[in-house]
């Protein structure tokens, strides 16, 4: 399960509706072994492509750096697709190379939705988990996002 | 003195969970070559099999991305700090050249 603040999900939301339709990129730092999304930093997209997203290599060495420093590692890599659905392709799939991070997917494919969807990828294997929302969330808001949790079903209401 | 190399996390199984080993050579290649020779495995993870780096790892010496400096025949000396990290790339439609990296 992902578990993530809600002001970090809209940011990292509002960075993906900013750049559409070329992908958008980042990664959310946190406390090594903490597994808790704390630091949300946007990265270039080097590609600047509607269907293909890369950091730029000298920003993330500045980023991995800065983590070692810090004591912390990447808890969430995130990245969106602007005209399909927000599920790893065979490319994600090949080139994910964090073990230990959650893949977060954001599909900005329809103007009024945002479909937000989370991934563990080890050694080829994409594995969908929940994602929860923490924080100021009004539960009687309409949700404008759409979370994948399992196959079958979707917590719109996020009590899971 | 000899050369720093840093390891990403996804390929310290090679070095028996070792964030940083060292190494020797004058060329990323000889480093490649030297660390290769303890730490079986790892350089095929790194140089494709027609001998060049892989497209989406990513290696600086010091603070200047291998690139720049000749790729594999950038130049490397005793007390510099050689850093590996694994590209972080992807996509919705696949650059069929990403399948190499993680030797699938």
């Amino acid at each position: 399960m992902l578990t993530i603040d809600k002001a970090i999900l809209d940011a990292i939301v509002a960075h993906a509706r900013r750049d559409h339709p070329d992908e958008a990129c980042g990664v959310v730092t946190g406390p090594i072994g903490s597994d808790t999304p704390a630091r949300h930093i946007p990265m270039e997209n080097v590609e600047r492509s509607q269907t293909f997203y890369r950091f730029d290599p000298m920003e993330q060495l500045r980023v991995w750096r800065e983590m070692d420093d810090l004591d912390e590692e990447p808890v969430v890599i995130y990245h969106s697709h602007t005209a399909t659905e927000a599920y790893p392709s065979r490319t994600d799939t090949s080139l994910a190379g964090e073990p230990g991070a959650h893949y977060l997917l954001v599909s900005t494919r329809e103007p009024e939705v945002t479909e937000v969807r989370s991934f563990r990828i080890l050694d080829g294997v994409v594995t969908e988990e929940p994602v929860r929302v923490v924080g100021d969330v009004d539960e009687h808001a309409v949700q404008s996002y759409m979370f994948g949790q399992t196959p079958t079903t979707v917590d719109y209401e996020c009590r899971g | 003195m000899a050369i720093e190399v840093r390891i990403p996390t996804i390929l310290r199984s090679y070095t028996g969970g070792a964030k940083a080993v060292e190494g020797a050579g004058d060329t990323l290649s000889d480093l490649l070559a030297d660390l290769d020779a303890r730490h079986t495995g790892l350089r095929g993870r790194l140089i494709t099999d027609e001998g060049a780096l892989h497209r989406f790892v990513n290696i600086y010496v010091n603070d200047e991305d291998v690139r720049f400096l000749g790729s594999l025949e950038a130049k490397v000396t005793d007390g510099d700090t050689v850093t590996i990290l694994p590209a972080v790339a992807g996509g919705a439609l696949g650059l069929l050249a990403a399948a190499a990296y993680l030797g699938c």
